[in-house]
């Protein structure tokens, strides 16, 4: 019993830490919140449905297609929002305000389009596989979850450590104006973040959609508040912490579930946000980007 | 004579409410964001303040004004646990930290037997009414027009305009921005228990995110040089609708692309007058 | 030294593996105009930064009248009384110039909020003494006619001098400006010389962070040099400009010019 819901846990922990990489990552290199990444959430996962549903992709092709597709999409539209307001140097509030404004926008045309009701896979995507070990039960879209995440995960991991690209987005994470002055290209770097992070954040939409076999517009804004509670507690803009304070969430919330109350299980995110910011607001790994007042 | 204008305020009676409590909920908003910061709680607070109003007359048969007292602390508690440790970091914390408790909120609610749970309040009595809404409206206007053009009003835009040199010029930042949150609180909380005590029945839904964001869109959309700025944005975000019944499924596309469009294009607002911030004859 | 105003003491911080200052030690005699110069980068914003609280330590001390500063935020050091400019201009741009220079008085107004809501008579009385406050020093300055001007609208060199009359507005024992000739021409260069020396014979303590030698020998009673957040140098100005580690520190800039002609 506790032993599958450590698995079940570790299993939509892997899927919010992958949401909130992107979300950090975002942060971190952009120096925005760009709300509208719950949005790419819901269009990943959109995507990847009418490319299963119509052009007969098999999943595995259909989930880097469905990245793919939202990647592009956030560059387009972190080009017409945040692009005007980086060039006038706009303060950070404006461009929070601005994907503010963008979300509800984002969100109602898509509901416009597409209602609100439930949609699911067709059945010949996701065959409920599953087997036992043990006693342990795994579908076999868990198992797809799992080395999705892994691949993404270690794939990043060597992009932003061990090459020239990556180099350049951490000097830019670091510090803006000095990486540009020394002549790293920021309006470049800018681009391939956001479409990183939209890859990312529209790759995590697909695996939850898979998991629960469930799809409609407003499945983001839930997880905006997961992702909210994560990049807090792991650090705004830490990589590292985003990856360890989801699968920390994912596990609080399964045994919260399982042992409390399953009703408040999507309050423990909350929770822990508060607790964070009111005891230690520079997140688990204490890198410093909170502002002395 | 009289009997047209009975008539008038029986027709529009919900619009001319609605157009109260708006303005006022933009008030709220405005001071938080007249101090630099962003709240997204104005939604919530708004909802608390009408719960704990409503379940009080309703199920206790507390007078009005008592509750009306409730409905503003309420609020102003759960800003002050929520903004004392945010309001210490950069300004993206307020935000995040009120987007999540909107959230959990109506989750809370959701769930709450005792409070209808999903079917939410029903029968609440009528207590408030025109006098009360505007009496309210007219007194948080007037007090905010006082402390713009006070020492108060100075620290304020001076925090807005740079927050760091506000701090050199001995301004208590985390005070201010503090009190600025609880105050909006308290006016969010009394514009809920209002709109409850008008409308008869309250709902969980009712104060999620669209609700947060819309309010915004009202300070926004008028600007915020002056405290009138956000209450004409309400009025007119309020009044609009009501006129272009037709666009009504398209209200919340319209309030986030007035947000997008106002922050890029109209920072100023639609009345991008600034209120003077000397208290007497210069 | 028993009469120094500002005592700092071994003050360093890191920026990531930057150390933008190391273990930097001077203190500032009351009533004297004090110099902080150094070629680009010194450190000497920094040094600023971390005096008036803007930025943490990540050691050291800072003592104004014999009491720590450590640990206090900005506003809590103004109220102490440091008062400081900017390098890159922080003007609050929409407020009148007035208006920013009775922010700048803020510590000094006190106004209760009961009083200001009510409009009581006490309120109106406060009011009116701040704005006499705040032209008063506008005239000391010589802006007395640009009151009603927003801020952000004032000339560049106005601007500074907006700057410091914010900042005096806090009636401050310690004036820390950051180089406040800078993008001035030099018929106001020369006022700003008039009204340091005015304010420094009505009891004000200076720091001052310039990169114009002329004007900061003429002005300083005694100069510390910065060099890669290091201290190089100390002492009269005569003493220093003659200093080799000094001159080398800035060889080949402009300033190493103004420097040898004089010396
Ligand atoms: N917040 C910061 N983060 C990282 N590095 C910083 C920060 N502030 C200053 N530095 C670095 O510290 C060093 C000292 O900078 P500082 O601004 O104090 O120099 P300065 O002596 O005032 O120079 P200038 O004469 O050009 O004004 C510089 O290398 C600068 O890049
Ligand atoms: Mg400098």
């Amino acid at each position: 019993m506790l032993v599958q819901q450590l698995l079940n846990g570790l299993l939509s922990g892997a899927v919010y830490a992958l949401f909130a990489l992107g979300f950090t990552l975002m942060f971190g290199v952009l120096g925005v919140i760009n709300l509208t990444y719950g949005f790419y959430f819901s269009t990943g996962a959109f995507v990847a449905l009418y490319a299963t549903q119509y052009l007969h992709m098999p999943i595995f092709v259909a989930l880097p297609f469905a990245a793919v597709i939202t990647g592009i999409v956030a560059v387009i539209i972190d080009d017409l929002l945040l692009g005007p307001l980086r060039r006038a140097k706009a303060p950070e509030l404006s461009s929070l305000m601005v994907t503010l404004g963008a979300t509800l926008l984002l969100y109602s045309l898509m509901t416009a389009c597409f209602t609100t009701d439930i949609r699911r896979f067709p059945p010949a995507v996701f065959n409920g596989g599953a087997f036992e070990i043990e006693g342990l039960r795994i579908t076999l879209s868990q198992i797809l979850i799992v080395v999705t995440v892994a691949i993404i995960v270690g794939g990043l991991a060597y992009l932003l450590q061990r090459t020239k690209l990556g180099l350049a987005i951490r000097a830019i994470a670091e510090n803006g104006d000095a990486a540009q002055l020394m002549g790293v290209n920021a309006g470049g770097i800018v681009r391939i973040v956001s479409f990183i992070s939209g890859a990312l954040g529209g790759a995590a939409g697909v695996l939850i959609g898979l998991n629960y076999n469930a799809i409609q517009p407003y499945m983001g804004e839930m997880m905006m508040l997961k992702g909210f509670a994560v990049i807090i507690l792991g650090g705004l803009g830490d990589i590292r912490g985003a990856v360890l304070a989801g699968f920390l969430l994912g596990i609080l919330e399964t045994l919260t579930a399982g042992y409390v109350a399953s009703s408040i299980k999507d309050a423990v995110g909350f929770l822990l946000l508060v607790l964070t910011l009111w005891f230690r607001p520079v997140g688990l790994f204490g890198r410093v980007v909170a502002k002395r007042a | 004579m009289m009997h047209t204008l009975d008539n008038f305020l029986f027709t529009y009676q919900s619009l001319i409410y609605a157009l109260g409590v708006n303005s006022l909920l933009a008030l709220s908003m405005y001071v938080v964001l007249a101090v630099g910061q962003l709240s997204l709680g104005q939604a919530a607070f708004m909802g608390v303040g009408a719960y704990s109003s409503a379940l009080l007359t309703l199920k206790f048969g507390v007078p009005f004004p008592v509750a009306l007292v409730v409905a503003a602390a309420a609020p102003s508690l759960l800003a002050f646990v929520i903004g004392a440790p945010t309001l210490r970091l950069s300004g993206v914390y307020l935000a995040i930290a009120t987007i999540g408790l909107g959230e959990v909120l109506r989750i809370f609610f959701l769930n709450w037997d005792y409070a209808g749970g999903a079917l939410g309040l029903n029968g609440i009595p009528e207590l408030a009414g025109f006098i009360w809404i505007f009496g309210a409206l007219t007194i948080a206007l007037a007090g905010f027009v006082a402390i713009c053009r006070s020492r108060v009003g100075r620290a304020m835009e001076a925090i807005r305009a740079d927050e760091a040199a506000a701090g050199v010029m001995g301004v208590n930042l985390p005070a201010y921005k503090l009190g600025a949150l609880v105050v909006s609180a308290a006016i969010a909380g009394v514009a809920g228990a209002f709109n409850a005590h008008v409308s008869s029945f309250i709902g969980p839904n009712e104060y999620g995110f669209d609700a947060a964001v819309t309010i915004l869109s009202f300070a926004l959309l008028g600007g915020i040089g002056s405290p009138f700025g956000p209450v004409i944005g309400a009025l007119v975000l309020t009044a609009l609708p009501e006129a272009l019944r037709p666009l009504h499924d398209y209200r919340l596309v319209i309030n986030g692309l007035i947000i997008v469009c106002v922050v890029i294009y109209l920072p100023g607002g639609l009345l991008p007058w600034r209120i003077s911030r000397i208290g007497a004859r210069k | 030294m028993s009469d120094a105003l500002l005592e700092v003491a071994e003050l360093t911080v890191r920026f990531g593996g930057l150390i933008a200052l190391s273990g930097v030690t001077f203190s500032v005699t009351k009533g004297s105009v004090h110099g902080l110069i150094g070629p680009n980068g010194a450190g000497k914003t920094t040094a600023f930064n971390l005096i008036s609280g803007m930025t943490a330590p990540s050691s050291g001390t800072v003592r104004l009248g014999g009491a720590t500063l450590d640990g206090l935020p900005t506003y809590a050091r103004t109220a102490r009384g440091l008062a400081r400019t900017f390098q890159n201009i922080r003007m609050f741009r929409e407020m009148s110039a007035l208006e920013n220079v009775m922010a700048g008085a803020h510590l000094g107004t006190a106004e209760s909020l009961g009083a200001i809501l009510c409009r009581l008579p006490a309120f109106r009385a406060q009011e009116k003494q701040a704005i006499k406050w705040a032209r008063e020093i506008l005239s000391l300055v010589g802006l007395a006619d640009q009151a009603e001007r927003p801020g952000g609208d004032l000339a560049y060199g106005d601007q500074r001098r907006l700057e410091i009359a914010r900042a005096l507005a806090s009636d401050p024992k310690l004036l820390m400006l950051d180089e406040p000739a800078a993008g001035m021409n030099p018929s106001e260069k020369l006022g700003l010389i008039d009204l340091i020396k005015k304010l420094r014979a009505r009891g004000l303590t200076l720091l001052l962070v310039e990169h114009d030698m002329h004007f900061v020998m003429k002005l300083c009673d005694r100069i510390t040099v910065l060099n890669f957040g290091a201290k190089i140098a100390e002492g009269a100005p005569l003493d220093v400009r003659t200093t080799p580690t000094v001159i080398e520190a800035y060889l080949g800039t402009k300033v190493a010019r103004g420097l040898e002609v004089k010396a």
